[in-house]
Formats: structure tokens, sequence, C-alpha cells
């Protein structure tokens, strides 16, 4: 008797909490991955909830291994990654995701010579070199053949990389694999690599510090972290020759010349480092979100591909503001029709004509 | 009435029935703990296995980690592990000694609190501070102040050979013997203090200086205690991993010089394991988890034996442990 009341009780105040949460109808969506994008992310998530304010969005900057291993686990709605999932995850979740890019980053060399005022110029060859271990003087030849007039000094060459496992090590290494034939035999892509020579800093800000406070050290760091602590980066030679300076522009311009010919149906797995295109900068990349392509609950999915259509179309103003390059337009033509694929129980979520706002970019 | 010692003893046998609830309540707890580490140990194994499995005990003497082509060997992990924590208790010890026996022997009474106080108050300082504190003051001071002096003098020991860039097995010594030095003086300096006054009365007596007591009687008589404090602030060098891998370079490789960078099992698990994307990287990260694991259980059950054998004659402090 006392058990069955006690029950009653418990099953009327459930029901009296559930109830104003059924009446809002409160959405949450969890995602977890990058940690490169997290500013970005975090700021979509604040502007988009102040419109929509019965959707909760929660995203957790663990990292893309981790973003990628959630993912799979179906832990999270969603998962977040600096370089794209691999063939055989792909196979091992039977193919049930979608790669949509959200924004382009750029990784730039950085050193430290005191009393350098010209900004260094690098070819991929002295890029491979130096970080191969070959190159061990500044002064070396190749340094000095590819910048006639700068006085380089007679100093060690002290490589720094990322000690953790990143993303932007992977765009680097991604580079330098394709640039260099040694490189891609010797050490190959990675978030984490075997490291030819070097100290390893930890996260961007390790690498940036290490960097300004070691002379004679060279090091790559995400273009914003670059920009942020004036640390000096040098102009990388891209495919058409051409010296270029690590901006929003130039790596916008990477990902518009990748992108020129893609197929209607990519998955957008594609690599943008070392492009063609004269004014791309070489050493650049998309990051990407994870979703299912068969969602299983229908108005969480539907609250997510509205949210990234958003994040994909008008919150691209955003991007440079935060030190991220904007998607060229065809990518977010592309993005549209991908979304749009998106099905729970056999039915696509998003109707065909869905274009809020109306207008593309 | 009589009562015979038959029905005494049956009295003390009676249990009561909360006598059986709560030592049933109490020896669960008790087995929470040992339970809790077996778990931990067997969870290690379960997902380190793929890696044991794949690398055997070749993971202790191959020194390639490429989790590009999925080779991993820990022995330089291991090595960096073993050598930091060495250097920084050759740095701590004798500090931690001095500080505990200045604040028991020497000082004057009105200084030995606030003294004591602030080496602790060292124990309080986040991890990661001491990691700033080491990029940002310790590695330049190093580097460009020490370094260039006293390189001269140094550089035909094979422990000094090499270029020194600042981060190096030095500065991650240096900054784990600052980091455990409050926990080996604060242990070592209640040891001390609990050494009966009759002891040193007795060495004085017989015509000691006050070193003299300290050194023939006191130490000896503290010795398992110091033992033990030396012990638990090993056991954190080996495991501390934030301040660490900002300091130490973070380079898979084996060298005897100080200047050069290396590498500790507790930070390449911190930093390779968010981004671990393949499951053999993870398993190998996990691997050298429990590489860690049996190294720091081996560690203490070394100083309990230690302990034990030096046990005998003198017991002071053992209860400090």
């Amino acid at each position: 008797m006392r058990m069955t009341s006690s029950l009653g009780l418990l099953a009327a105040a459930a029901a009296f909490a559930a109830a104003p949460l059924a009446a809002q109808s409160e959405i949450r969506i969890t995602g977890a991955g990058a940690t490169f994008p997290y500013p970005i992310y975090s700021k979509w998530v604040l502007e988009y909830t102040k419109t929509r304010p019965n959707i909760e969005i929660n995203y957790q900057s663990i990292g893309s291994g981790g973003g990628i291993r959630q993912f799979i686990d179906r832990t999270v709605d969603f998962g977040a990654t600096d370089g794209p999932m691999t063939d055989s995850q792909i196979t091992a979740i039977g193919g049930n995701v979608l790669h949509i890019p959200t924004v382009l980053g750029a990784v730039a060399p950085v050193y430290n010579l005191p009393g350098l005022t010209q900004q260094l110029r690098f070819t991929p060859d002295i890029l491979a070199g130096i970080f191969l271990g070959q190159i061990t003087k500044w002064n070396d030849s190749r340094i000095a053949a590819a910048n006639p007039g700068v006085q380089l000094p007679n100093t060690d060459v002290v490589v720094v990389h990322r000690s953790d496992g990143s993303g932007t090590t992977f765009i680097f290494t991604d580079y330098l694999a394709k640039v260099s034939g040694d490189w891609l035999r010797r050490v190959g892509r990675g978030t984490a690599v075997n490291w030819p020579v070097g100290l390893g800093g930890r996260g961007n800000e390790g690498v940036a510090t290490t960097v300004r406070r070691t002379p004679g050290a060279v090091g790559y760091v995400e273009l914003v972290y670059a920009l942020q602590n004036r640390i000096p980066y040098g102009l990388v030679r891209n495919r058409a020759g051409q010296f270029v300076n690590a901006t929003l522009q130039s790596t916008t311009a990477a990902a518009a010349a990748a992108v020129a010919d893609l197929a209607a149906d990519t998955d957008f797995r594609i690599s943008i480092t070392d492009t063609e295109g004269a004014e791309a900068y070489p050493i650049a990349s998309f990051t990407w979100i994870l979703l299912p392509k068969q969602g299983t609950d229908l108005a969480r999915t539907r609250a997510l591909l509205e949210f990234l259509w958003w994040a994909t179309h008008d919150a691209q103003r955003f991007a440079t503001a935060l030190g991220y390059a904007p998607l060229p337009a065809r990518v977010v033509q592309l993005i549209e029709t991908r979304l749009k694929s998106v099905t729970v129980a056999g039915r696509p979520v998003l109707p065909a004509a869905y274009a809020p706002g109306g207008t593309r970019r | 009435m009589r009562v015979t010692g038959e029905g005494r003893w049956k009295a003390l046998r009676t249990v009561s029935r909360g006598d059986v609830v709560y030592r049933a309540v109490l020896t669960g707890l008790a087995l929470l703990l040992p339970l809790l580490l077996l778990t931990l140990a067997a969870e290690l194994v379960t997902n380190a296995w793929p890696a044991i499995r794949r690398f055997g005990f070749g993971f202790f003497a191959t020194s390639v980690w490429d989790p590009v082509a999925g080779r991993f060997g820990a022995l330089p992990l291991i090595f960096g592990t073993l050598y930091s924590s060495l250097v920084a208790m050759a740095i701590a010890v004798p500090l931690a000694l001095g500080v505990a026996i200045f604040l028991t022997e020497f000082a004057p009474r009105w200084l030995r609190r606030p003294v004591a106080t602030l080496v602790e108050l060292l124990a309080a300082i986040p991890s990661v501070i001491y990691g700033l504190w080491g990029i940002f003051v310790l590695l330049p001071l190093l580097r460009d102040t020490l370094w260039p002096v006293v390189r001269p003098a140094l550089v035909w020991l094979p422990i000094f050979r090499g270029t020194f860039y600042g981060p190096s097995v030095l500065a991650g010594g240096i900054i784990l013997a600052i980091m455990v030095l409050p926990y080996i003086a604060a242990v070592s300096r209640e040891v001390l203090l609990a050494v009966p006054a009759a002891q040193r009365e007795a060495a004085l007596a017989l015509g000691a200086t006050r070193w003299e007591a300290v050194w023939t009687v006191v130490l000896p008589y503290g010795r398992t205690g110091i033992i033990g404090a030396v012990i638990l602030g090993l056991g954190r060098a080996l495991g501390e991993t934030m301040a660490v891998t900002m300091v130490i370079g973070n380079r898979h490789e084996i060298s005897a010089s100080l200047v050069e960078p290396g590498y500790t099992i507790a930070a390449a698990i911190a930093n390779e394991f968010a981004e671990a994307v393949s499951a053999l990287h993870l398993s190998a990260l996990f691997y050298a988890g429990l590489v860690l694991f049996v190294v720091t259980v081996a560690v203490n059950v070394i100083a309990r034996l230690l302990i034990w054998r030096v046990a005998r004659g003198s017991a002071a402090g053992s209860a400090a442990i």
C-alpha cells in the first residue's frame, strides 16, 4: 500500500516536471570534436540560440580524434574534425556519414630570426628540408637562393612542432607529403607523426610560445595564432610558382581552386593543400562537421540541419572577424543539396524547396 | 547469579544484528578501494590488449613512435619518465631534507611555522602554473643566463653534451623537483618532529654537537619515515603531466644528455589521447599507461620492502607514510 502510493506520487512528480519541457518542445543537440573551429562554433551557437531559444546546442572541443570516435559510437548528434574520416572508418559505420565543410583554416610557417626585417620566402623544398632535418642552418644555400638580398644568420634551425595530436599537424603534414616524396615515404600525414627532428610544443599556443622564445626557431601554427601573437611567418611558394602570403583571401582562393571542378556528388573529403591557382595559399584546409545521412530523431535532425544551413550561409559573415576563411560559393551550393539529402525513416528531413532567406551567397 | 567464565564468553560472542550490518558495510567500503585498483588495472589491460598482442615485449625495447605507420615503442617514454624523475629526486631530496632538518632542529622558533607553511604552499600551486613559469622564467634563465656561463666547465660530461635550446630533461627535472619538494619536506618534517626529544638529549649529553646529534641519531631514527617521504615524492614525479610536457620538449628519443629534450609517459598520454584516431594508437597509449601503472606500483612495493628491511630497530615516523 505504502509502495503504490509513493509510486503514484513519483509518477505525478515526473509528469509535472516533464510538462513544461514538452510545452516548449526543447531540442538539445550535442556535438564534439575539433578544437580549431571551437571559437566560431561557439559564436554560431550563441548567435543561433538567440533567435531559436527552444534549441540548445552543446559543443565540446575534445579534439578531432575524439570527435570521430564519439560520432562513430553515436554518443553525439554531430562530430567535428579537421581531418576527414578514413575509408575504413566510414565502412565501419556502413557509410552513414556526411562531411559538411563549415569554414577554412590556414597554417602558417612561423619563425624567430631576430634582426630580420624582410618576410622570409619558403619553397616546398625548404619547408620539407627543414622539417626533415636536412636543413640545419639558416644560411643554407637553399634558403639563400629563395631569399635573394636577405642577410641570413649562421645559426641553427630549431624545429618546433605540435606534441599533441592535432588537425593543424594533419594539414601541415598533408602538405609536406604532397610536395615531398621523401616526406611521404619517411613520415607521411597524420594528426600525430613521427617527427624526424625538433621540439614538441603543446597546442598552437605552445608552439607559438616556444618559437617566440627560441631564437632560430621555426614552427607551424594556425594562421589566426600567428596573427594574434604577431609572430613573423613566411610566404610559401604555391604550385603556380607564386610566393603567397597566408591570408583569409588566399585561403578561400585555395578552396575555390580545388572545388572548381568538383563532382556534384562529392563527399567533401578533399584536401585543398597545394592546389592550383595563382592566388591560392598552399597550406589550407576545410574543417568538417560529421552527421549521419540517415538520422533517427526527426526533431533533432531537423534542428541540426537548419543550424548547419544557417552556419554555412548567413553565419559565414562571422568567420573573418574570428580568423577563419569563409567557404567559396560553389561549396555552399553543394552543401545545400547534401543537407537536403539527409533522411529520417527513409524520408527527407528538409523540404526540397528549403531556402530560408531565399538567397545564396 | 554467579556468572561463570563460560557465560561471559557466550555474552561476548553474541553479536547483535546492528553489529552484523555495521560490519558488512565497513567491510564493503574497505574492499571498495582495492576493487577500484583492480578494475583500473583490468580496464588498462583490456584496452591495451590489441597493442600488447601486436607488440608484446618489443614495446619496451623499441624507440619508434610512428602513429602513421602504426608502429609503437615506448622505450624513450619509459626512459624519459625515469630519467626526469631521477633528476628531480637528485635535486629535491637534499633540498627537502635540508628544509626539514633546518625547520625542526636549527631554525628559531618564530621562523618555523611561517617557513613550513610557505614550503607547503608550493604544493597548492596548480601544475599548469608551474609549466607557465617554466616556459617564461626557467627556460630563458637556464638557456640565456646560466648555460653560457657553466657550459665550458660542464660540456665534457656526457650528460651535458649537445645543444641547449631550453626545453629539456634538465628543465623538466627542475620543475618536478620544485613540485615534489613540499611533499618530501612536509612529511620529513613530521617524521623528524616525531623523534623523541630524549634521543637528541642523549646524544647531546654524550658530547655530540647539534649537527652530530642530527646526523648520527635523529636522521637514522627517522629513516623509514624519510624513505617513505621520498617515495611519496617519487610517485608524484613519475605521474606528473602538465608542467612536464610544457618544458621537457616532447621528443621520442633517448638521450643521456640532460640538455636535450625528452618525453614522459604521462605527457605522451595527455598529448596524444584526444587526437588518437586509429584504434592501435589508442591501444598503444593504454599500454603506455599500463606501464606507468606497473612502474608506480613497483616503486611503491620496493619502497615497502625497503622500509620493512630498515624498519627493524627504528619505528619512528612509519605512521607518517
